[in-house]
């Protein structure tokens, strides 16, 4: 008897068959109310043609089996509300409950973007506000909140200095990128019509001036700019780079990605830059969603503003709000609609919880947690660039793959002692890294066991390599065969 | 402030681990003139209270009152509580992109489960894991069709929604592409005559929606014919996928792409939404966006994780298929537990409702003296009338009886004067619609003089 339950096939906490395997005929998660209206028959209005009976292979199951399915299926995830989660570049900070409470408000939740202006007041003030508030912390003069992500919003600032370029008469060729940059960057750039030329960083890991200088040729319109860089560094000649850009006719775009180390230190329309983008998902806590949705506004100078994605929201004399269509000069539309507006709510929530001493607060507090981790590992592990920080720090695992542990392999580990790992293998100019970026959120209390568990593994490779290499132990799968996956995908269930 | 975890002892201890004597010193890698003077010129901070009265109060400003005809891309349908309920688990909304698998196998699950949902209801091979929403997924169709075949022009029915238009000219503009536009026939479908005569041999992509942007459902195989008899492929973009729980799929087409908000997504202004996008497979390598994949893990025991990735612009920079790095989780998800709510069953009966509501309304209105149905084809749950008088005088007559009666077509097609765009879903009531038609009634009486209320409600309405 004592044996019976190892035949057991499934448990919670170990397996969750899919939705499809879960199925029996008959069975549903919603009763409509009645139809108040005649019914009609289907197979005649839509005609043979046109008339579906059913879909083959539809999930048929109650709604406590819904509930339980994806309730075991979140157990097995991670987020920042399990613990800390220092994923490099990713800024992944506390996502306030109130954010989530006032974003599905009815009125909020519920205006139709081609409601009449008049009855979308609410909705239009909020998109103002937000944009406001945006503009104030880049110190911009415009913000369109229509990009729908980062890379969008890469996308559209690459476009408005094409446009731009082209109503001075020529667009020029190339973007200039530094190899530091996010992959998003060169793609952005190639879409928006432009070739991409990489510059090489110097030993500090940041722009080489001399480099730039070389490569900025009469045909290159602009340089795309993280700041501060993907090493958390902050580009200190970041003003002489703009001139130098100006200088040659182009223009500069930054990546915000990294805007939580500055927001409230520092503006980058004071640095020179002619136009940038925020991911309202990292430094504005708009929760990241398993993967987004994200928010991507993009910030400009005044000379920039005629070029901005059309609608664009404007205050009236009399105080209300209307959407402003007529935009001969703009780059167009890139999403339908006004953006992810849901989105700029909960942004605007959070910087309204702030207030500006609270916005500045945060921003020390996510440099001074990445400084501590920085300044308690570099010890054990390698620092190719050892110099303060600024919200994140970049490890490389040079000293641990000379055991044949990896930047992958540690991160694996790190799992069985409770953390989410930190971003693997980028920067690309860092061999092996290890990207850290705790965050504003995390108390020093946790960041010391993280810091502990870190510390751990290092002697654990040193003793024991082979058995890091096989982590993580704890979890309900381990090391999951990825080539495989790629070499013959299985992308759907099938019957 | 409540959201930071430090006391201010923590931060001395932390500093003085740092080896650095003040925060403003951590700063110094910041010359000393790029940094910020003062505060920054911000509201608050505020008391959650009030953060919640700053946004009842613009909630307040809204049209959460009326009853909504309009749909045009944006769907109001009913979200059962069960999607936020599950939505609101802090391991779903608060992870971020599934990297490592071992910690986000709920996530990844989940998303190959929205996979096969959207392959079931498209009736294609395989599906990405989301994008943006419809009209950058009908975007990012498009440029996979122009990988695929190597041709430059793409031919666009007229029919498709006029700001996917729009978002689609804005990507190829730089790219030497050339876009063409096909007319809609008086049916309110696709002209296939003019279809054929527009076709250029060197045609990358026709690019149809069905139910269109007048709510008429497509015919997809003689459009089909048509394309492939060119060498050209067929991309059908679907703004209201719900009309799939009753409408054959668009089989012969070679993409699937479109907006699957009114899968338990809210309407929100216009977003977030959730894009999806379905094809052959054996278009799956030039397809953008995330894939999750299912494998096996060391043990044998199965599990899923992001796959395919080489296509991806963090390893192949600018040789990626797309610039694009996240896909909509959250929302992808959203329309999973609803997909999955419904099941089967309930889609098809849901869908047959709209169908009901919709042709409900449609027969009242067109019993009106005066009202028209421009187009004769088949609809699911939107449809067109031509109404007598203005437009904007009607629907300001519409809004005094609190509801919002459908989008003045004319905004768009400028041939479209005095013509609605109506939508009915479960959402609309049977009483709402006799309202609506008695509201037309007296307005076919009265004619066009303007009342003041109405001069004042058309002058703040939109243009574009």
């Amino acid at each position: 008897m004592e044996n019976r339950i190892r035949h057991a096939r499934t448990h919670i906490t170990r397996n969750e068959d899919l939705v499809f395997e879960r199925t029996s005929p008959g069975k549903s998660g919603v009763a409509l109310p009645p139809l108040d209206v005649p019914s009609v028959p289907a197979d005649q209005i839509l005609g043979s043609d046109f008339h579906r009976d059913e879909i083959e292979g539809f999930p048929e199951v109650s709604e406590l089996d819904v509930i339980r399915h994806f309730t075991r299926l979140s157990t097995w995830n991670y987020g920042v509300d399990t613990g800390l989660y220092p994923l490099g570049s990713c800024t992944m900070k506390y996502n306030p409950r109130v954010n989530e409470v006032v974003a599905r408000l009815e009125g909020l939740a519920s205006d139709h973007p081609y409601a009449p202006e008049a009855l979308a007041q609410g909705c239009l003030r909020v998109l103002h506000e937000t944009a406001r508030c945006l503009a104030e912390i880049t110190g911009m003069d415009a913000v369109s909140l229509q990009p729908a992500a980062g890379a969008q919003g890469e996308l559209t600032g690459i476009l408005m200095i094409r446009a731009c370029l082209a109503d001075r008469g020529d667009p020029r060729k190339f973007i200039l990128i530094p190899d530091s940059a996010h992959g998003t960057n060169p793609a952005s750039a190639t879409i928006s019509g432009y070739e991409v030329r990489n510059i090489k960083s110097n030993a500090q890991g940041c722009v080489d001036l001399g480099e730039l200088d070389r490569a900025l040729t009469g045909d290159v319109a602009g340089l795309m700019l993280t700041n501060p860089n993907t090493l958390g560094i902050f580009e200190a000649q970041i003003a002489e780079i703009c001139e130098l850009v100006h200088s040659r006719g182009g223009l500069v775009y930054m990546d915000g990605a990294n805007m939580n180390a500055l927001v409230g230190v520092a503006r980058p329309a004071d640095f020179g830059v002619d136009v940038m983008h925020l991911n309202l998902h990292k430094t504005f806590t708009t929760p990241h969603g398993g993967g987004g949705p994200g928010s991507g506004p993009v910030a400009v100078k005044r000379f920039l503003e005629p070029y901005l994605p059309t609608p664009v929201v404007e205050k009236t004399k009399e105080g209300t709000y209307r959407l402003d269509h007529n935009r001969p000069k703009s780059v167009g539309r890139v999403r339908a609609f006004y953006g992810n507006f849901g989105m700029a709510v909960r942004a605007l929530a959070y910087i309204l919880a702030n207030g500006p001493a609270g916005l500045r607060q945060t921003t020390e507090d996510a440099v001074l947690n990445a400084n501590y981790v920085m300044a308690r590992l570099k010890d054990l592990y390698d620092l190719p660039y050892d110099q303060p920080c600024m919200h994140e720090c970049v490890f490389s695992d040079r000293r641990q793959a000379a055991r044949g542990v990896r930047t992958m392999d540690i991160a694996k580990r790190l799992i069985d002692y409770g953390f989410h790992p930190y971003t693997t293998a980028f920067p690309l100019i860092v061999s092996g890294a290890l990207m850290i970026e705790p965050t504003e959120s995390a108390g020093k209390t946790e960041l010391d066991e993280f810091i502990e568990a870190m510390r751990s593994i290092a002697e654990e490779i040193e003793e024991d390599p082979q058995f890091v290499l096989k982590a993580p132990y704890s979890t309900r799968v381990s090391r999951l065969d990825e080539a495989t996956a790629a070499r013959k995908p299985i992308l759907r269930w099938k019957a | 402030m409540r959201y930071l975890p430090n006391s201010p002892a923590e931060r001395a201890a932390m500093l003085e681990a740092t080896g650095h004597r003040s925060i403003e010193e951590l700063f110094e890698q910041i010359p000393e003139r790029l940094r910020l003077r003062g505060q920054l010129d911000l509201p608050g901070p505020l008391s959650e209270p009030e953060i919640l009265e700053f946004f009842r109060q613009a909630a307040g400003e809204s049209s959460r009152e009326y009853f909504t005809l309009l749909g045009a891309g944006a769907y109001s349908h009913y979200r059962p509580v069960t999607i936020d309920a599950l939505l609101s688990r802090g391991e779903f909304f608060t992870a971020y992109t599934p990297y490592q698998a071992e910690l986000a196998q709920g996530t990844l699950q989940a998303m190959f489960e929205f996979q096969t949902l959207i392959t079931q209801l498209t009736g294609m091979e395989v599906s990405n894991a989301s994008l943006y929403d419809g009209s950058t997924a009908t975007t990012e169709a498009v440029l996979m069709a122009l990988r695929i075949t190597g041709r430059e022009k793409v031919v666009v029915a007229r029919a498709l929604h006029p700001e996917y238009r729009q978002v689609l000219a804005t990507y190829v503009r730089h790219q030497g592409i050339e876009v063409r536009e096909v007319a809609y026939a008086p049916s309110g479908q696709v002209d296939l005559s003019g279809l054929e005569a527009a076709l250029p041999p060197e045609t990358a992509a026709v690019v149809i929606q069905s139910p269109n942007f007048f709510g008429a459902l497509e015919p997809v195989r003689q459009i089909a014919e048509l394309a492939h008899q060119r060498g050209a492929l067929l991309i059908v973009s679907i703004t209201e996928p719900l009309s799939l729980g009753i409408v054959q799929p668009p089989r012969e087409a070679d993409i699937v792409c479109g907006e699957a908000q009114s899968f338990g997504v809210p309407v929100a202004f216009g977003g977030p939404y959730v894009g999806f996008l379905a094809c052959r497979d054996k278009f799956l390598r030039q397809m953008p966006g995330r894939l999750v994949g299912q494998t096996t893990d060391s043990e044998g025991r199965r599990g899923f994780v992001l796959t395919l990735a080489t296509r991806e612009q963090h390893i192949r920079r600018e040789k990626a298929t797309s610039n694009i790095c996240t896909n909509q989780s959250l929302c992808a998800l959203a329309a999973t537990i609803y997909l999955c709510l419904l099941g089967k069953k309930g889609l098809k009966a849901l869908a047959e409702q709209n169908l009901a509501k919709a042709h409900y309304a449609a027969a009242q209105l067109r019993t009106v003296r005066g009202v028209a149905a421009p187009f004769s084809a088949p609809f699911f749950n939107e449809f067109v009338v031509k109404v007598p008088g203005e437009a904007d005088e009607l629907l300001a007559a519409l809004r005094e009886e609190k509801i919002i009666g459908g989008l003045d077509l004319g905004r768009f097609y400028p041939e479209l004067q005095n013509h609605l765009l109506v939508c009915a879903t479960e959402t609309v009531s049977r009483a709402a619609i006799d309202r609506m038609r008695a509201v037309y009634q007296r307005f076919q009486v009265s004619g066009s003089s303007k009342s003041p209320a109405a001069e004042i409600q058309s002058a703040s309405v939109g243009h574009n």
